[in-house]
């Protein structure tokens, strides 16, 4: 084989791998690519029930509440404009607590509640999602809503 | 005296670098050959003086000055010794001296060391590191300067994050720093063997332990990280797909297709122009991650130190660098393109076929990584999770494993099928034997983990093949390498196939007493104690896990409260408790106090994993980091020496 044949080859090669994984990324980053909610834009609607999402905001002061089987917690995260009542069933990640920006991956229930698989650890006390910084700083929203 | 001090050195040491450019450059358009002899000795002071700032840097923070910016932010006087000395690069300014030390020291070990390249390639070289380190001190020295002094010192620090009191995340970004920042050289490297058209296997033999030993720190890195995160967060997962995760693994990605194809230029003087790109690829990847980390672009459950300004100087930079070395290569691409001939099946085949798959998922990674910046910019807020991932990386890294099980058995330049099949009879039927074994006895398995543990199987006995009908004591340290580092990736992929295949998990309320039963442990809770830590409080639970073999194993986690400091809220710790066992792991977390209604705390929350295999996953990744530490020993000319006088002298003795 010449040279230049084998080089035109490797050419195709490269070319219809590069294709396959353009389409491969696109098709997953379509199906797969969970979207970021806040508060306020589930409020407006924007989020379909059962669609898989992740939720981000802050813990509502006074909000967190304990089932009776010990194991579910429920609790109101709010980015300040709006609120969205959170049900999580398992132990909660470090630095998770009342006033601290959290970040969950689930879905919404048709009664209007996320319900949480995972709430995400996060690794620095200060951390909040970038998403949130439009809020304003130090957001206290009322006690038990 | 000492923050001062400490700036000043490092103004000498950029003063320093900046000389090294301009001889350098001077130098290489035809300037007297003193100017060269400058380059070396300048190279190695700013290493040293470098070096120096940083330990001072070190000493402020155990003296815990609080009259320094960085101490005060980041530390506290009641933090134990060790993690006082770690605090001093687990911040930006800090982190970013430890960079730019790294930096300046492996320039100096170049002038140092390097023998193999001609004077004018090695001058360039230095010069280009110059230029990288340059770019960094003006980074330090205009908008991060870590010896700040703040004007009234406060009475104690503020920075005392409990999760970072580990000594996993301690040693964590060091070692990963080193591997960025080796990735550096080989860039230096490449634009210098551009500049002076010296690019062929000299080139490639002086650029090959740079690569491979950043390469090794990278994996340590990536392998520690993992672990870390694996048992510190007790979330009880190894990989999350995370931004802050996938930009350590992107330059990871492209430093494994270096290491081939350097190999590739260095003994067959082919792919020439290839290498060089993707040493330029290579540390490109490192900026791009530094950048994001340090810009707060993303959304990433662990960004810190997040400032605009900084990233818009981190992107200048990078525009600077990448954009340079992009336009001198595509100058030059023509003259070095050239190299030796080779048929498609054939090593050098198979080695751009490993390259394409690597590129390949270090784009898809980077796309997932980058796609949410995209999205905002036109107003959409999006974040790409693992489920892309698992679907674009999963079945190219399976493709990758099979791609490997070929190479090593094609000899170079050219090769025929037919030698290749019979070669391997014995990886096909030990990866078939996994693949019933599983449809028989393993239940429902996912498709994924089911072809993982398969290729797993095939990958295994095939890495050891180069080593069938070979003297084991004479077979060269670079082929152990080869064959430890694939095994490695073997028992990798059987670790996290198994793994997600087989979990187990058992999520109760439990009461001193009860016992649980999870895969084949009854996990039996006894109760709880408090106990007290150095700067803590915690509540440790006594679990007693016994096997059905009548094995009896104690496992005690913790949930740790440490207190607030300066009007801050106390922070809660969950300490996982892991039993390992040759079979895999049991992963215990301690978690809230469940109330009863008459207020009394009779139950606690407890998680409890088991985990088939799963220390395997680490365990191939130290094997991956020895094949390439293996690789690395044997071509290192001391020991290369060494082996030769060795086995000179036992010649003498057995001669008659």
């Amino acid at each position: 084989m010449k040279a230049k044949h084998q080089r035109l080859i490797l050419a195709l090669v490269a070319l219809c791998g590069i294709a396959g994984a353009g389409v491969l990324a696109a098709s997953a980053l379509r199906d797969e690519a969970a979207y970021f909610r806040t508060p306020v834009e589930i409020q407006g609607g924007k989020a379909a029930v059962g669609e898989p999402m992740r939720l981000g905001g802050m813990v509502t002061k006074g909000s967190i509440q304990r089932q009776a089987d010990g194991l579910t917690i429920r609790f109101v995260a709010t980015d300040g404009k709006a609120s969205v009542p959170v049900e999580y069933k398992g132990i909660v990640p470090d630095l998770f607590g009342e006033e601290s920006g959290m970040v969950a991956d689930g879905r919404m229930r048709a009664d209007g509640t996320f319900v949480a698989d995972r709430i995400l650890a996060k690794h620095d006390e200060r951390y909040m999602p970038p998403q949130m910084g439009d809020m304003p700083k130090n957001v206290k929203a009322p006690a038990g809503v | 005296m000492i923050a001062e001090l400490g700036l000043a050195l490092l103004w000498i040491a950029a003063a320093l670098a900046c000389l090294s450019l301009v001889a350098g450059t001077l130098f290489l358009r035809g300037g007297p050959k003193d100017l060269a002899a400058l380059v070396r000795p300048a190279s190695v002071a700013q290493g040293v003086l470098t070096a120096a700032a940083f330990g001072l840097l070190i000493a402020l923070f155990v003296r815990s000055d609080m009259s320094v910016e960085l101490v005060a932010r980041n530390s506290n006087s009641l933090k134990p010794m060790i993690f006082k000395v770690a605090g001093t690069w687990g911040n930006h300014e800090g982190s970013m001296l430890l960079w730019l030390m790294i930096l300046s020291l492996s320039g100096g070990l170049i002038a140092i060391f390097e023998k193999r390249l001609r004077e004018d390639t090695l001058v360039a070289t230095l010069a280009a590191q110059a230029a990288l380190s340059l770019g960094f001190f003006a980074f330090l020295l205009f908008s991060s300067n870590p010896f700040k002094r703040l004007p009234v010192a406060p009475p104690d620090g503020q920075g005392l994050n409990p999760l970072l009191q580990d000594i996993g995340l301690a040693f964590h970004p060091p070692t990963l720093y080193v591997g960025y920042v080796g990735l550096s050289v080989a860039f230096s490297f490449a634009v210098g063997a551009l500049i002076t058209r010296e690019i062929g296997p000299a080139f490639a033999r002086a650029m090959r332990p740079w690569v491979l030993g950043s390469w090794i720190f990278l994996t340590l890195g990536i392998t520690a990280g993992s672990y870390w995160a694996y048992y510190e967060l007790g979330w009880g997962g190894w990989w999350f797909w995370d931004p802050v995760e996938n930009v350590s693994l992107i330059p990871w990605l492209a430093g494994a297709a270096l290491l081939h194809s350097v190999a590739v230029t260095a003994t067959r003087n082919a792919l020439r122009a290839w290498t060089v790109m993707l040493a330029v690829i290579g540390f490109s990847m490192s900026m791009v991650g530094t950048f994001i980390v340090r810009s707060g672009l993303l959304t990433s459950v662990h960004s810190f130190a997040v400032d605009p300004e900084r990233g818009t100087f981190l992107l200048a930079l990078m525009a600077i660098y990448i954009g340079g070395a992009l336009t001198l290569f595509a100058l030059r691409a023509g003259s070095v393109a050239e190299g030796k001939k080779f048929a498609l099946l054939s090593r050098e085949g198979s080695l751009v076929i490993n390259n394409l798959l690597l590129t390949t998922i270090l784009a898809l990674v980077l796309l997932g990584t980058l796609y949410p910046i995209v999205a905002e910019a036109m107003g959409e807020k999006i974040s790409v999770g693992p489920p892309y991932y698992n679907k674009v990386a999963g079945p190219l890294a399976l493709i990758l494993c099979l791609v490997m099980v070929a190479g090593p058995l094609l000899g170079w330049r050219k090769d025929d099928g037919k030698r290749l099949w019979s070669r391997l009879p014995m990886a096909i039927f030990a990866g078939a034997a996994v693949l019933f074994a599983l449809i028989l006895f393993g239940g429902k398995v996912g498709i994924l983990p089911l072809l993982g543990m398969t290729v797993a199987g095939i990958v295994a006995v095939a890495s050891l093949a180069p080593l069938w009908g070979r003297n084991l004591r004479r077979t060269p340290l670079p082929t152990w390498g080869m064959v430890t580092a694939h095994f490695g990736v073997a028992v990798c992929l059987a670790g996290m196939g198994a793994e997600s295949a087989f979990i187990k998990e058992r999520l109760v309320a439990a009461a001193p007493g009860d016992v649980v039963k999870v895969g084949d442990f009854a996990v039996k809770f006894v109760g709880v104690k408090p106990i007290a830590g150095p700067n803590y409080t915690a509540i440790e639970g006594t679990l007693v896990a016994t096997t059905s073999s009548g094995g009896s194993f104690t496992m005690r986690p913790e949930a740790r409260t440490f207190p607030g400091l300066m009007g801050t809220a106390p922070t809660e710790t969950n300490e996982a408790a892991l039993l390992t066992r040759p079979g895999g792991q049991l992963y215990a977390v301690l978690g809230q106090p469940v109330t009863s209604d008459d207020g009394s705390a009779d139950r606690y929350q407890i998680r409890l994993w088991w985990k088939p295999l799963v220390w395997w996953i680490w365990l191939g990744g130290a094997l991956i980091a020895i094949g390439a530490a293996l690789s690395l020993l044997g071509r290192a000319q001391l020991l290369n020496i060494w082996r030769a006088r060795r086995s000179r002298k036992s010649q003498e003795r057995f001669a008659p």
